[in-house]
């Protein structure tokens, strides 16, 4: 009898619980429907065989002529902005990630007089606007004729590197001050300790700030689009593609657009699942201690 | 409450404890904000005074080489045998001085009063006169008419550009400020090594001061470049932003063809009440940039939350998919993501209403609603993969213990699950928040700031433009540097003011005096 009785209760259990995870893959599938349609969306519209703004959700022929047009068309120069986002990525990234190590060595495993005062600062200026002096950056690139030109694109990006310590910071003062303080008495400098020691143990955070700051430069539009003005030749990929959605060009290359957009986005989007585990620890990594 | 009672309580009551003190705690908070101001402040004239006082003891007690390294930087390196080192410092300062004769002081003097006033354009070449200059007010004419009767100006270069003088005034103060470094290092190196030959010691040798930069002073030799940098392409264009929200840089003063002069407070009291417009335009998207930022924030973390649970529901398959269908959105670069919305949402042109032949208003009348569930859609990804780590930290004992007394799902969820989430993440909630305070892209991508209204915004602002967004438009379509400039120090006091308070609360906790 209570045997019986204690079967039913969980079986009772169990249609309950396969009753909440039916609800719960319901509710993901639907989910994922409504957050990948925009994507699939794009991706079919690349294909499509129109040029404007197709009126169906769904294309209406099949026809790869939208990528041609973005190595072929002398109006959409894809290849040279691909090109120039490239090199503005990878300089900016070099000298970020440089940059980045640096302060955040100096500020985390170092102990000098005006430290507390540096963080505040950079704790400061962190906090203004990112473009809010846009127009001023401009008029110095203008005083050294840098303006329309890549080389200032690669200074907005990497100029500001200093600020950006905070993650590789909170992963420094991880690393036990005990091995620095081994490698002091074995007669080892400052800049010993740095080769030695620390670059060897921070791998995963020199991934993740090269990949950030390379990626940083294929996402911005606001300085491109203020500093680059009408050189279409310098655009890069961002502000390139932007333009295409124009009143004047979107009738005639929106398709083209799409077809870009998938382009651009694949690398991307590889790189970025690839370093989505970085991603996670470099923002919790602080907000967990604090 | 003390200790005792507090390790009786449950975890439950704890969390609701914690919540308790956290909004209680907000009023002791921005006292504590008022005290760590008025704390720098003294602390910054003590700093002062005890500089004094210590430059004025060092010359007293020098001896001659000290003495005169205080007029001739390096005689006292020189003198107590570091002759490179007095060299280096001799150098800055015949170099400092060289820069101010033929640089510096020119732009110190033409920043101050009417000198501010520039001159502009070339003369037309009939008349004589300057076409566009001359319509500039005040002052601006008096010097057009001044440099009319001299001599004709016939390169550009000869004439001056407002954003040349402010740019250089600024460079040649933080010159100074540098110099003025050095100038006290040499005092008080000059004076250290005196005391080391009183005491039969030798000073160090040039090689052997080099080496200390990569020990000692390393950090010295890591920090430099990087800001350096910083100040020339960060802090020399804030502080010249600052300047122009004091000036009337605008569409009517455009450089190199126009000049601009100070005109005090007029921006700011503009801003605030003196024109009617513009005030109401700050307000209005003042209040509608909070109350995105308020929503934003919330909408994406709850949802975030959710999400991240039920992808980590014990007997859910597939976690790996799931995950990544999501970080898709997040994976692909905004302005592709955005620029899509865009594309499918559009009244008119928009894919959605025409593949359905509707004409849902998405970004005109119902713009505000759209922007925010599209910021969902944007933004669900990144707080599901930050949480989806969290959750699993929090300890399974708690849920059991709550299963066990009868509590349901969502009583686990807002009694557990959201509470401990909300509490680690606090610090990650406010540089969302404020973050979303500066969001550019959601705004600009979907709508440019738009549905334009000129009948109740000004300066081309929209409904749903936010601070940044609208500070973006005037620097780059409406060439209104002076607003812009005023709008960007009031987003900066806003954020930092925000954060403060809430940054003291949580370190109030902790240690209540200590805030250096």
């Amino acid at each position: 009898m209570t045997n019986t009785k204690e079967t039913t209760m969980k079986s009772g259990y169990a249609a309950k619980r396969k009753l909440t995870n039916a609800i719960v893959y319901v509710i993901l599938s639907v989910m994922v429907l409504i957050w990948i349609f925009p994507i699939v969306w794009l991706v079919l519209q690349s294909f499509n065989t129109l040029d404007r703004v197709s009126t169906k959700l769904f294309p209406e022929g099949f026809t790869l002529k939208h990528y041609q047009t973005l190595f072929t068309d002398p109006n959409v120069p894809y290849g040279r902005w691909m090109l120039n986002t490239f090199v503005v990525a990878l300089f900016s990234c070099i000298i970020s990630t440089l940059f980045v190590l640096m302060v955040s060595y100096a500020l985390s495993r170092l102990r000098f007089k005006s430290r507390k005062k540096l963080l505040n600062a950079g704790l400061i200026l962190g906090m203004f606007p990112g473009f809010m002096s846009m127009a001023a950056t401009y008029s110095i690139m203008e005083i050294f004729h840098l303006d329309g030109q890549l080389l200032a694109l690669i200074i907005v990006y990497s100029s500001g590197a200093g600020l950006g310590y905070q993650v590789a910071k909170g992963f420094f003062d991880t690393i036990p001050r005990s091995l620095d303080e081994a490698a002091r008495i074995d007669g080892a400098t400052s800049n010993r300790i740095f080769w030695v020691i620390i670059l060897p143990l921070s791998k995963p955070i020199i991934v993740y700030t090269a990949l950030t700051t390379f990626l940083g430069p294929w996402a911005d539009y606001i300085f491109v689009s203020y500093f680059m003005k009408d050189n279409d030749q310098n655009f890069t990929i961002a502000l390139g593609l932007y333009q295409l959605l124009d009143n004047e060009h979107i009738s005639t290359y929106f398709t083209t657009f799409c077809a870009g957009a998938v382009l651009i986005a694949i690398p991307i989007t590889i790189l970025f699942i690839f370093m989505q585990r970085y991603y996670v620890s470099g923002v919790t990594g602080g907000a967990v201690k604090g | 409450m003390d200790y005792l009672d507090y390790v009786q309580m449950t975890k439950g009551q704890r969390f609701v404890y914690k919540l308790k003190s956290f909004f209680t705690g907000i009023p002791r908070a921005i006292v504590g904000f008022f005290k760590a101001i008025g704390y720098f402040i003294k602390k910054f004239f003590v700093g002062i005074g005890n500089f004094f006082k210590g430059y004025g003891s060092r010359f007293a007690k020098g001896d001659a080489g000290t003495k005169l390294s205080y007029v001739i930087m390096g005689a006292g390196s020189m003198m107590h045998g570091q002759i490179i080192k007095g060299l280096i410092f001799l150098a800055t300062e015949i170099g400092y001085i060289l820069f101010m004769i033929n640089f510096g002081a020119k732009y110190i003097s033409k920043i101050y009063t009417s000198k501010l006033v520039f001159l502009d354009s070339l003369p037309d070449a009939t008349t004589g006169y300057y076409k566009r200059g001359t319509a500039a007010v005040g002052r601006v004419v008096a010097n057009v008419q001044q440099t009319l009767t001299g001599t004709t100006i016939t390169n550009k270069k000869t004439m001056d550009n407002s954003n040349e003088i402010i740019l250089f005034f600024v460079l040649t103060v933080l010159v100074t400020v540098a110099f003025l470094a050095v100038y006290i290092a040499n005092t008080k190196t000059a004076y250290n090594t005196q005391q080391l030959r009183a005491q039969g010691k030798k000073p160090a040798s040039f090689g052997e001061e080099m080496k200390t930069f990569l020990d000692d002073r390393f950090h010295i030799t890591l920090l430099t470049l990087p800001i350096l940098l910083l100040i020339i392409f960060n802090i020399l264009p804030i502080l010249f932003t600052i300047l122009m929200a004091f000036t009337n840089y605008d569409e009517e003063h455009l450089v190199p063809m126009k000049l601009y002069q100070w005109v005090g407070m007029k921006n700011f009291a503009d801003v605030f009440y003196a024109d009617a417009k513009k005030s109401q335009t700050f307000g209005l998207i003042l209040i509608w940039t909070l109350i995105w930022a308020f929503f934003a924030t919330f909408s994406n973390f709850i949802l975030g939350i959710i999400v991240a649970l039920m992808i980590n529901k014990k007997d859910i398959k597939f976690k790996g998919f799931w995950r990544t269908m999501f970080v898709l959105t997040a994976a692909i670069p905004q302005f592709i993501t955005l620029l899509v919305m865009r594309l499918l949402l559009d009244d008119k042109s928009g894919a959605i209403n025409q593949a359905f032949g509707t004409q849902f208003p998405f970004l005109t009348d119902w713009a505000r609603v759209t922007i925010i569930v599209v910021n969902i859609w944007i933004g669900v990804p990144y707080t599901m993969l930050i949480s989806s780590g969290l959750l699993m930290n929090i300890p399974e004992d708690l849920y059991e213990s709550a299963r066990i007394d009868g509590a349901n799902a969502v009583q686990q969820f807002t009694k557990i699950t959201f509470p401990y989430i909300f509490f680690v993440l606090t610090p990650y909630l406010i540089t969302t928040f404020v973050g979303n305070i500066n969001n550019f892209n959601v705004i600009f991508f979907l709508t440019r700031g738009g549905p334009e209204d000129p009948t109740t915004y000004a300066n081309g602002a929209g409904k749903t433009d936010l601070l940044v967004t609208w500070l973006y438009k005037l620097t780059k379509d409406q060439n209104d540097f002076r607003l812009a400039a005023v709008i960007g120090i009031l987003v900066f006091i806003i954020c930092a003011v925000g954060s403060l308070i809430t940054f003291n609360m949580s370190k109030a906790s902790k240690n209540e005096e200590e805030f250096s």
